[in-house]
């Protein structure tokens, strides 16, 4: 039936031929090869699906479905336009639409499926003036698979990562104070600047960042803030702490009554320092640049995620004449805090100071855990690229997520 | 120059001037602005909030039937505990399970999302022979570039040994990258800067006082 079909086609294509507008061609030729491409098209032949597979490494709602395209499609390239994937519940059921792709396709997965139940599929060719319809293949069912092959590398990693960093807290428990942390020059700069705003009798400001304590920069900041507050308490400096996020404020609230308990001056704590502004970015700008110009604090300290706000309080700071200590994971933000702040902690230093500050052997270890880890990745990443250079990649598809 | 009429772009460009003020140095105009825009926004977040997120999302399912919402609202109300000074030892309730959570939750975001890609963008652009053969002399300088700098960037972060020796000499390079990355990175964004400060202007020569057509 097929080969017969076939004929056909290629006769309708010889036809054609013999139309093929030449030089000189006359409009009366045109749409005589425009009426022949309308008789044409009825000659469209049908797809054949191939398989139906269940997608693989999903949670079983999606089937792949592969079809050989039509044979028209490569004698008269212009007679198919697009093919519609057509699915049943049953196979003499009524056949919805689920997908539309353009003609040369011969592939659709359909993730609208539900887990074990069978579906019929049917693939129709698409023409100017006509629609043609494969046989009707099936049943298939999606499966939900266990467990993602495609994510073997991010499984490793992480497995990695995390034994690395629960041996390595283990190890900073039993050796409190053995693990080494190299000191970071911001360490002696948090204390020079708690000092000079004592002497001076101003305000030190801490900004947190602009996300909330869900975020792992926020964390890093309340471990900086709580030896900040140390040093406030111990020195009888004052604190303004502005807050954009509500549960930000009360963790840092929290955070800085300890540490006046830490020193023994808990009377001296007064939570009014520690205050909700505003969730809205650029008020938030707005209200923290007027406390700079106004209260004209000697100590900035802006730890944690910031955005585009960070140019802007960085350069405000700078007017008023504070020392200013930054430290964000933001890479974009970096480059402004950089050249308008007295000191800055690049990206992955502001969890290894807020680790190293409160000596606390979790976080100690953990950054030595993370350490080896990336020691690992070194020689992962060295070693994969010489491998790749001489033709072997499977270190490379270990990666490969999907 | 025939300057719009309409109070709600009277009041958006007097504003914008005002905010601007502070150029200048701090003055009423400034503060004023402030004081709404703070006021404002804050009253619009917490109005935002409750219907974006804790109406739809814990009150409505529990009114359907979806008595599991009754964990987060409990945890939601220990929040206000604080007010008070006998009770606020309870809001470390919920603030250490949306710690714990939420952390745990970003460790695989942080795999899949930062250092898988990082290590396969590393990856690709390598292939058998390509140094030699498949690229132009300088994408295989390109190439080497970018390995040298990702290798001594890492080293750069290594917090649990002095940077000494190798790793001292490793690391130093690894800053450069660094800089001339900041670099680019502090060009590009005072680019979009300065296309947000064009989009304001124009705000107030066009839409207002309508000098811009």
């Amino acid at each position: 039936m097929q080969k017969s079909g076939s004929i056909i086609a290629l006769a309708a294509f010889l036809v054609l031929s013999a139309h093929i507008p030449a030089a000189g061609q006359t409009p009366d030729d045109t749409v005589l090869i425009a009426d022949t491409l309308k008789t044409a098209a009825p000659e469209i032949l049908p797809p054949t699906i191939v398989s139906l597979e269940d997608t693989p490494n999903d949670a079983g709602t999606s089937i792949d479905v592969t079809w050989e395209v039509s044979p028209t499609e490569s004698l008269l390239p212009a007679a198919v336009l697009q093919y519609l994937v057509l699915r049943a519940t049953s196979p003499d059921g009524e056949f919805e639409r689920v997908g539309t792709v353009p003609v040369g396709t011969n592939s659709y997965s359909d993730d609208g499926t539900e887990p074990g139940d069978p579906y019929w599929y049917r693939i129709d060719a698409v023409g100017t003036d006509v629609e043609v319809s494969s046989a009707v293949s099936g049943p298939a069912h999606s499966r939900m698979q266990w467990f993602d092959r495609g994510r073997v590398g991010v499984l490793l990693f992480t497995v990695l990562t995390c034994v690395l960093v629960v041996v390595f807290i283990q190890v900073a428990k039993r050796r409190p104070g053995k693990v080494f942390l190299r000191r970071l020059p911001v360490f002696d700069a948090i204390d020079e600047a708690i000092g000079r705003a004592t002497e001076m009798g101003k305000k030190v400001l801490y900004i947190m960042g602009g996300l909330d304590v869900d975020d792992p920069q926020t964390v890093a900041s309340m471990s900086i803030l709580a030896r900040v507050a140390d040093r406030t308490a111990s020195y009888g400096a004052r604190m303004d702490i502005p807050c954009i996020w509500p549960m930000a404020m009360s963790m840092a609230r929290e955070t800085v009554k300890e540490s006046y308990l830490r020193v023994g001056k808990p009377d001296e704590y007064n939570e009014d320092e520690i205050y909700y502004l505003t969730t809205d970015q650029f008020g938030y700008v707005a209200g923290v640049d007027g406390i700079m110009m106004r209260d004209r604090p000697a100590a900035n300290f802006y730890l944690g995620a910031f955005y585009a706000e960070s140019l802007i309080f960085a350069e405000t700071g700078y007017a008023t004449g504070a020392i200013q200590i930054a430290g964000t994971a933001e890479v974009d933000q970096l480059p402004f805090f950089v050249v308008a702040c007295d000191y800055t902690l690049i990206g992955e230093e502001l969890y290894a100071a807020g680790a190293s500050l409160s000596g606390d052997p979790v976080q100690v270890g953990s950054i030595r855990g993370q350490d080896i880890a990336k020691a690992v990745f070194f020689v992962y990443i060295a070693a994969g690229v010489i491998l790749k250079l001489v033709g072997i990649d499977w270190l490379e598809r270990l990666l490969m997520i999907g | 120059m025939l300057m719009t009429s309409g109070p709600w772009v009277w009041i958006a460009g007097l504003l914008t001037l005002a905010i601007y003020s502070f150029l200048y140095k701090d003055n009423p105009f400034y503060k004023v602005a402030e004081y709404i825009f703070v006021g404002l926004s804050a009253g619009y977040w917490a109005v935002f909030l409750w219907w974006n997120y804790a109406y739809p999302n814990l009150f409505v399912p529990l009114g359907e039937g979806n008595y599991w919402n009754i964990i987060p609202i409990v945890l939601g109300f220990m929040m206000f505990t604080q007010l008070s000074k006998r009770t606020s030892w309870l809001v470390r309730f919920p603030l250490t399970f949306v710690l714990g959570v939420s952390l745990g939750l970003q460790v695989i975001a942080a795999v899949e999302g930062d250092m898988v890609p990082q290590l396969q963008g590393t990856f690709s652009p390598f292939a058998k022979g390509a140094l030699f053969n498949t690229y132009n002399f300088w994408t295989s300088i390109g190439l080497i570039v970018l390995l040298v700098g990702v290798l001594s960037t890492l080293t750069y972060f290594f917090f649990s040994r002095e940077h000494k020796g190798v790793l001292g000499v490793t690391s130093k390079i690894g800053v450069y990258f660094l800089m001339v990355a900041f670099g680019a990175s502090f060009g590009y964004t005072i680019m979009a800067r300065i296309s947000l400060l064009f989009g304001r202007l124009h705000f107030l020569l066009s839409d207002w006082m309508h000098i811009l057509r």
